[in-house]
């Protein structure tokens, strides 16, 4: 169901403002979605004034000075800093990203605005839940399938077969391209969304694979696949520059292909 | 997203998302635009007077206004679908190519309605 504006509890009100130390030269706003599960009030904007002369190029190394040195209580995921784990995934400037490899100079305005990846459940501040979204990856069977008896050696494949996966292996399950799409907005709980529909591809055209059958007849169904109308939200934003857009009209038009 | 506290959507939108929406909305203008035919048609049906009545409405300036955005809406929605079926045969899914589509869609259906009125003004039409 549509849901156009955030309910009661969800609004975002005007929070703390953290002003730059004395002395600073180089200050740049940084508005930060806030929210404490423990205490009762809504959602808060805080904005931060940061001396970005004292931190590193990235809108990640802007969250963690905020964190190491104004204020400790701001909770983000994070680990390899280098746009390889995914956990940093947020939507900076109103896009998703990965904060560890987006510029804080590369955003738009003169305030930067960072709030959790949209319309999800918030756990803590930057961090949104997902559960469902992992559940949705497991749920297309992310593993080799195969019914033939398993080779002395490793499963054979040729290097075109093999070249057949590039654009699709290198997704890292950051959640930027389900959480910018519409149609996973609306019904996130019935369309499997962009990352999983990625990942259904890669199975379905390894050549290894053998449930391919199986697979096309799992996704055909109104809402995990066909909720895709082509928004390119996906493709827009993926922090790799994947293509998940493509991935499902290729999944489409196979099962197209099957009846014709 | 059901229960909770849920994040806010704040999107900076893209063309390709400005586009399919805009689809979106011609679906509709497609079904007025059929049910102002089929009124045009029991007008004309019921005699000279409900039918004078009925063109007249749409001759005043509202109704103009009206025809002329249905008709922006009949010449995006056929340019989109022209790209949807290049996207189902898999093709112009890179982002250039699929932002430029967007805006040669744009540009269609701009141009070609106000082509269309110019001519229907330059034969007196209207």
């Amino acid at each position: 169901m549509v849901q156009l504006a955030l309910p009661k509890n969800s609004r975002v009100q005007k929070g703390r403002h953290h002003p730059a130390p004395a002395g600073a030269k180089n200050v740049k706003t940084f508005r930060i979605y806030r929210y404490d599960p423990e205490g009762a009030e809504n959602p808060r904007w805080d904005t931060y004034d940061v001396d970005v002369d004292a931190c590193g190029p990235m809108v990640l190394d802007v969250l963690i000075h905020i964190k190491n040195e104004v204020d400790p209580t701001l909770a983000f995921r994070r680990s390899c800093r280098e746009g390889v784990c995914g956990s940093c995934a947020m939507n900076i400037g109103g896009r998703n990203t990965l904060a560890c490899t987006h510029g804080h100079d590369e955003t738009h305005g003169s305030a930067c605005q960072i709030s959790p990846l949209p319309h999800m459940p918030v756990v803590k501040d930057l961090i949104p839940d997902l559960t469902m979204f992992y559940a949705q990856y497991a749920s297309i069977e992310p593993w080799l399938h195969t019914e033939t008896p398993e080779p002395q050696k490793e499963w054979r494949q040729t290097p075109e077969d093999r070249e057949k996966l590039d654009g699709l292996y290198e997704c890292i399950l950051c959640a930027c391209c389900s959480t910018s799409c519409p149609s996973y907005w609306w019904n996130g709980d019935k369309y499997l969304g962009p990352a999983a529909l990625l990942h259904a591809y890669r199975w379905l055209i390894d050549s290894r694979d053998e449930a391919t059958g199986e697979r096309l007849d799992e996704l055909e169904d109104p809402f995990k696949l066909y909720r895709c109308h082509t928004i390119m939200n996906c493709a827009q934003v993926c922090p790799k520059g994947l293509n998940p857009a493509k991935a499902i009209g290729e999944i489409k038009k196979m099962l197209v292909d099957r009846v014709v | 997203m059901t229960g909770g506290i849920g994040s806010p959507l704040l999107w900076r939108w893209h063309i390709t998302m400005a586009t399919s929406i805009i689809h979106r909305g011609s679906i509709f203008g497609i079904y007025l635009s059929a049910l102002l035919l089929t009124g045009w048609l029991l007008a004309l049906a019921s005699g000279p007077e409900s039918y004078g009545a009925y063109t007249g409405a749409l001759s005043s300036p509202l109704g103009l206004l009206v025809l002329f955005g249905l008709t922006f809406t009949l010449f995006f929605n056929l340019a989109y679908n022209v790209r949807q079926a290049f996207w189902d045969m898999g093709k112009g899914f890179k982002i250039p190519e699929a932002n430029a589509g967007s805006v040669a869609i744009i540009a269609f259906a701009v141009v070609t309605t106000l082509a269309l009125w110019a001519v229907l003004f330059i034969l007196g039409v209207l």
